[in-house]
């Protein structure tokens, strides 16, 4: 993994927060907002990255690893948040403890106008399903975000969401 | 393999011949027909998880399983409109190579729980040859009850991951009235599994 990599500073502390935690599946679509936490998984043995073609597989994956009692995070981009919605049953009628990690589109600095529309869906989407969000604007809230999420997902058993907006994350240019 | 013959399989008589031992699988079955059909091989027991919602997802969740519990050996049964909804899940179970994971979809061209519209299955899409396509090289298809008992073998012996594809007569699935509180199901199959675990 790049060091000099803009996310890899705090995606190592996270990954630390969440492995500490006994998450060990890391389903993801690729998304520079999850790159240096997924190159990081992959550097452990006792971890297992899962490649989805879209994002509600990792709701169905991660909830596959609960019914055996273990932990995953699904990594995605709030545009992505929008094909999870039915499956999204599982964290609001089967009270599966589902763990997202959402990189921001279409709120702070954002130029193309095509991630507006879910950007701007997406903390009320995740409520109305059920999901409990945890706002990471800046890098001194990343630990508290992050540990209130994994906790509410744990011995909280509620489905969390970290929902990392492009005020921390920095905006992509067009 | 490319199946042009009538199917005449039963799918009501099917899953018990595949799965003689199924005390011993842990099973997620798709919403509908194939949920009732697995529900009816258990009685609805706590190594069953059914879905009655978020099509598309059984292959998925079963991957889940596979991973998480790789000492079990793992069947996801679902029907062919289940499997197109959630298509790409192929694709992923073929990177994964879960060796523990079995797929058989029952195949009646048709969508049985919504009036019996026709499915892409009939005569169009070939499941098999998609999942070959995945990637996933462990694939079977079968149409006549005189086949059933080589499935099972391919079940018992083959490499993970697997995927049968059983044409089956368009008849109702068996008649089960299983547990549709996804919650409870929840909880009913992990305490079954971690008191065993």
């Amino acid at each position: 993994m790049q060091t000099d990599h803009p996310c890899a500073e705090w995606s190592g502390v996270m990954f630390n927060l969440m492995r500490d935690a006994g998450i060990d599946l890391f389903a993801h679509v690729p998304d520079a907002g999850n790159d240096c936490l997924i190159a990081l998984a992959q550097t452990h043995n006792d971890i297992r990255t899962v490649l989805l073609t879209t994002e509600e597989e990792g709701v169905a994956i991660c909830a596959g690893a609960d019914l055996v009692g273990k932990r995953g995070v699904l990594c995605l981009q709030s545009s992505g948040l929008g094909n999870c919605i039915n499956y999204l049953s599982l964290a609001k009628g089967g009270r599966f403890p589902l763990l997202m990690m959402i990189s921001m589109r279409g709120d702070y600095g954002e130029e193309n106008p095509w991630q507006y529309p879910m950007g701007q869906a997406t903390v009320t989407l995740l409520q109305t399903m059920g999901v409990l969000v945890f706002m990471v604007e800046d890098r001194a809230g990343l630990e508290k975000a992050v540990s209130a999420a994994i906790a509410a997902s744990g011995k909280g058993a509620q489905a969390a969401a970290i929902v990392l907006s492009q005020k921390f994350l920095g905006a992509k240019g067009f | 393999m490319t199946v042009t013959a009538k199917a005449n399989i039963d799918r009501r008589e099917m899953l018990p011949q595949l799965f003689p031992n199924s005390e011993s699988w842990l099973f997620v079955s798709g919403l509908a027909g194939a949920s009732k059909d697995a529900a009816a091989l258990t009685n609805d027991g706590p190594n069953l998880f059914t879905m009655a919602g978020a099509m598309g997802s059984a292959v998925s969740m079963g991957l889940g399983v596979a991973m998480s519990a790789p000492e079990r050996n793992i069947a996801v049964i679902n029907g062919d409109g289940e499997m197109l909804m959630g298509i790409g899940s192929l694709i992923t179970v073929a990177s994964i190579q879960p060796r523990n994971l079995t797929i058989v979809c029952e195949d009646n061209s048709m969508h049985g729980e919504t009036g019996g519209q026709r499915g892409h299955t009939a005569d169009i899409a070939d499941l098999e040859a998609i999942a070959r396509g995945a990637g996933i090289t462990s694939t079977m298809t079968i149409s006549e009850s005189s086949q059933v008992a080589q499935a099972a073998a391919f079940i018992a012996n083959e490499p993970g991951p697997k995927f049968l594809v059983v044409r089956v007569l368009p008849t109702p699935p068996c008649n089960f009235k299983r547990n549709l509180d996804l919650a409870a199901c929840r909880l009913r199959f992990q305490e079954k599994f971690l008191a065993k675990a």
